[in-house]
């Protein structure tokens, strides 16, 4: 399917990720310079141009894991600290947020528009920061060059991968269902009506000619739904009116809860024996750059508990299971000798087999190196 | 005008595909099959006829021998020739025929992979029995590669490229209405809505190009030599296939059309879109005024849902099935 998907499927759930991250530290009085140093932080790692240039390659989807891993790896770029039970909701707030935009997308290629979306608020979150704005910029740059030569049918291709990818999830989120954007059984409304995407026609008119009478003659039908005109197309500029809400930052995260104390949360670690291989790659750049902005290795974490136990509790079918860890900067140098080893097993086994190509041999050696 | 019937439940969700529902019906048996794709599995059903008996089948994407592929399914549709019925599969690494019961496979083609990926993707998609013993199925470059199906056996033979396509194609059809006086057996379609029109033979001949106009084609079928595609703006033309001249535009979805399914002895013309809504429309054919009129007799909505598969279960139309996104069944309406 589309080789594309990567930039778009990461900018996405990044930029929502950043959507719910502001809003929730806001709610639990987070102070805002923590605050703005844990935005900055993530939007520097994920705007990075090693990152991007991975990112950019064509190439097929990630595996449902390593793109969880990728966006935990983001999310922990930071001096910011999540517990397992706030990973999770973070994620599934996310990917739903994401799930929405890209089904009720009016046109395919509005998915740029969505991404675009993102970018602005993003660049507003970093106005003030030049170096990390002018990654910010590069990205517009290179996704309106990669994307906008698209056709509407490679569009859809990029967006049926996508759908492919999330296929399935109907987790249920409190403030879609309050919002009635959600039904009870998980699935997206999709409304009968409102504007038809730009480029289309309202339903309900059959046109057809009688060739010999030089005439046409005109029917209507009931469409069945309250349709009015097409919207104007948006911008696929740097700036500009992007027409589309959805990616927009809709209050949907900012459910007015109490903040409670932050429960002590402890330190999460990847699983390193789900990850293969070449899905590592990603990865040694986000140690790398890790590795570049804390190179003494003893910097202290700001835990926090994301969501309180009353919007837990709405959530349904979480589970709070706290394990017991010990929490210690040093824990990182841990996960990143262990990630090493698993490098230096896959090296020396082989390849798995749904791997048809070995991408990233440079910067696993390079990842090496750091070690 | 239609009823639902119960639904048959499907062991996993369809995909979002153009055309993800195939249907063959096999009179002697008194049964039904059904396909849909779900990612790289083929979800197969068969249903009896009293509603009482359904047995399922999953079959996975190959890679020539190999057991099991993670590619990626585009497409599965029976193929019913004169001389045996085939199913067919296309991927992301190529094109697997089997016996119609998907119990044996027949024969496996390899798509050309480059070595390092490019920004194009590979697959095949759009599949469509030609004739007497062509089985056409188009590629992501705009090849349509046509295959040579002997009357029982495995010798299955490429018989020839098509290059017309520049596109990665859509969908293709072959005259459906069971009758030999018309001239165009083929009808494929592509990315940017270019319809090419073919005459099967040793060598295929192209009869007409009929342009798009920028708008994908994703569904399209070819009856009593007239061509009916549906596009991403939801709209559906009708043709005539030789000349191109356009018969009759219809406004007819709100959203990128999936679908399109002709009942062959009565000229119904059943669509399906992402706006959820499944339509039933009445084609007739007016020689004396050279023209096609159309005419809607139904709207269904499937509520919350973006239809990506929709068949008549018959020839005439008495029933049809409907898939969608993220739905892990196959929901029938019969005529009251």
């Amino acid at each position: 399917m589309s080789m594309r998907t990567l930039p778009l499927l990461f900018i996405n759930l990044g930029g929502e990720m950043l959507y719910i991250l502001d809003q929730r530290l806001q709610a639990q009085n987070v102070p805002t310079e923590k605050t703005s140093k844990v935005m900055n932080d993530i939007i520097c790692t994920l705007f990075s141009k090693p990152f991007m240039e991975e990112l950019f390659k064509p190439q097929d989807m990630y595996s449902k894991r390593t793109q969880r891993a990728v966006l935990i790896r983001l999310a922990h770029s930071s001096i910011m600290r999540l517990n397992q039970a706030s990973m999770d909701k973070l994620y599934d707030l996310m990917t739903m947020a994401f799930k929405y935009q890209v089904l009720l997308c009016p046109r395919p290629r509005d998915l740029l528009l969505v991404t675009f979306n993102h970018m602005d608020a993003i660049r507003a979150f970093v106005s003030d920061t030049p170096a990390i704005l002018n990654q910010v910029e590069e990205t517009y740059q290179q996704l309106i060059k990669v994307y906008t030569p698209l056709s509407d049918g490679e569009f859809q291709l990029l967006r049926q991968t996508l759908l492919m990818c999330f296929q399935d999830l109907q987790i249920r989120v409190s403030a879609f269902l309050k919002d009635k954007v959600q039904t009870c059984s998980g699935r997206f409304v999709l409304p009968l009506g409102g504007p038809v995407p730009c480029g289309s026609e309202v339903p309900g008119l059959i046109r057809y000619w009688e060739a010999c009478r030089g005439q046409e003659v005109c029917h209507l039908f009931p469409s069945g739904g309250a349709y009015c005109g097409a919207l104007p197309e948006g911008s696929f500029h740097m700036s500009g009116d992007r027409v589309i809400t959805l990616g927009t930052n809709i209050s949907v995260y900012s459910a007015a809860v109490p903040p409670s104390k932050p429960i002590l949360a402890l330190q999460m670690s990847i699983a390193p024996n789900l990850l293969a291989k070449e899905e590592l790659t990603l990865l040694s750049h986000l140690l790398g750059s890790l590795e570049n902005q804390d190179p003494d290795k003893t910097r202290t974490f700001y835990r926090v508990n994301l969501f309180t136990v009353d919007m837990e509790e709405e959530y349904g079918n979480c589970e709070l299971s706290f394990q017991v860890l010990n929490i210690q900067a040093a824990k990182d140098q841990q996960a990143e000798e262990e990630l090493a080893r698993i490098v230096g097993e896959f090296t020396e086994k082989g390849e798995p087999s749904s791997s048809p190509r070995s991408k990233g041999d440079d910067l696993l050696t390079l990842m090496d190196e750091l070690q | 005008m239609y009823h639902k019937e119960k639904s048959i439940q499907i062991k996993s969700s369809a995909s979002a595909l153009y055309n993800n529902l195939s249907v063959l019906r096999i009179a002697p048996r008194c049964l039904t099959y059904f396909t849909v794709v779900h990612a790289n599995v083929v979800n197969m059903v068969s249903a009896s006829w009293d509603g009482l008996n359904f047995s399922h089948r999953q079959l996975q994407s190959k890679e020539g021998n190999i057991a099991a592929s993670s590619s990626l399914i585009m497409q599965a549709s029976w193929c019913v020739l004169p001389s045996r019925e085939l199913l067919v599969l296309t991927s992301q690494k190529g094109i697997q025929m089997y016996e119609s019961d998907g119990s044996i496979m027949v024969y496996w083609h390899a798509l050309d992979n480059p070595e390092t990926p490019t920004a194009q993707a590979v697959f095949a998609r759009g599949i469509a029995a030609v004739r007497e013993n062509y089985i056409c199925v188009g590629i992501s470059s705009g090849s349509v590669l046509v295959f040579d199906i002997p009357s029982k056996g495995s010798n299955v033979m490429l018989s020839e490229v098509l290059e017309e396509h520049r596109d990665a194609v859509t969908d293709m059809a072959s005259e459906c209405s069971g009758s030999l006086e018309y001239m165009a057996d083929l009808v494929t379609a592509d990315d940017s809505g270019l319809l090419c029109v073919w005459k099967s033979g040793e060598d295929f001949q192209l009869l007409h190009k009929i342009p798009g106009f920028d708008v994908s084609c994703s569904s399209v079928k070819l009856w009593k030599g007239t061509v009916a595609a549906g596009y991403g703006t939801g709209q559906i033309r009708i043709y005539e296939a030789v000349t191109g001249i356009v018969h009759a535009e219809v406004n007819a979805h709100a959203r990128w059309i999936y679908s399109l399914d002709i009942a062959p002895f009565s000229g119904l013309l059943l669509s399906g879109a992402e706006d959820s809504l499944v339509r039933v429309w009445h084609l007739t054919m007016n020689p004396d005024a050279n023209s096609v009129e159309v005419e809607h007799l139904y709207s269904e909505c499937i509520t919350d849902t973006q239809i990506c598969g929709a068949k008549f279960c018959d020839g005439d139309g008495y029933a049809f099935a409907v898939t969608g996104y993220d739905l892990s069944e196959i929901i029938r309406y019969t005529q009251a």
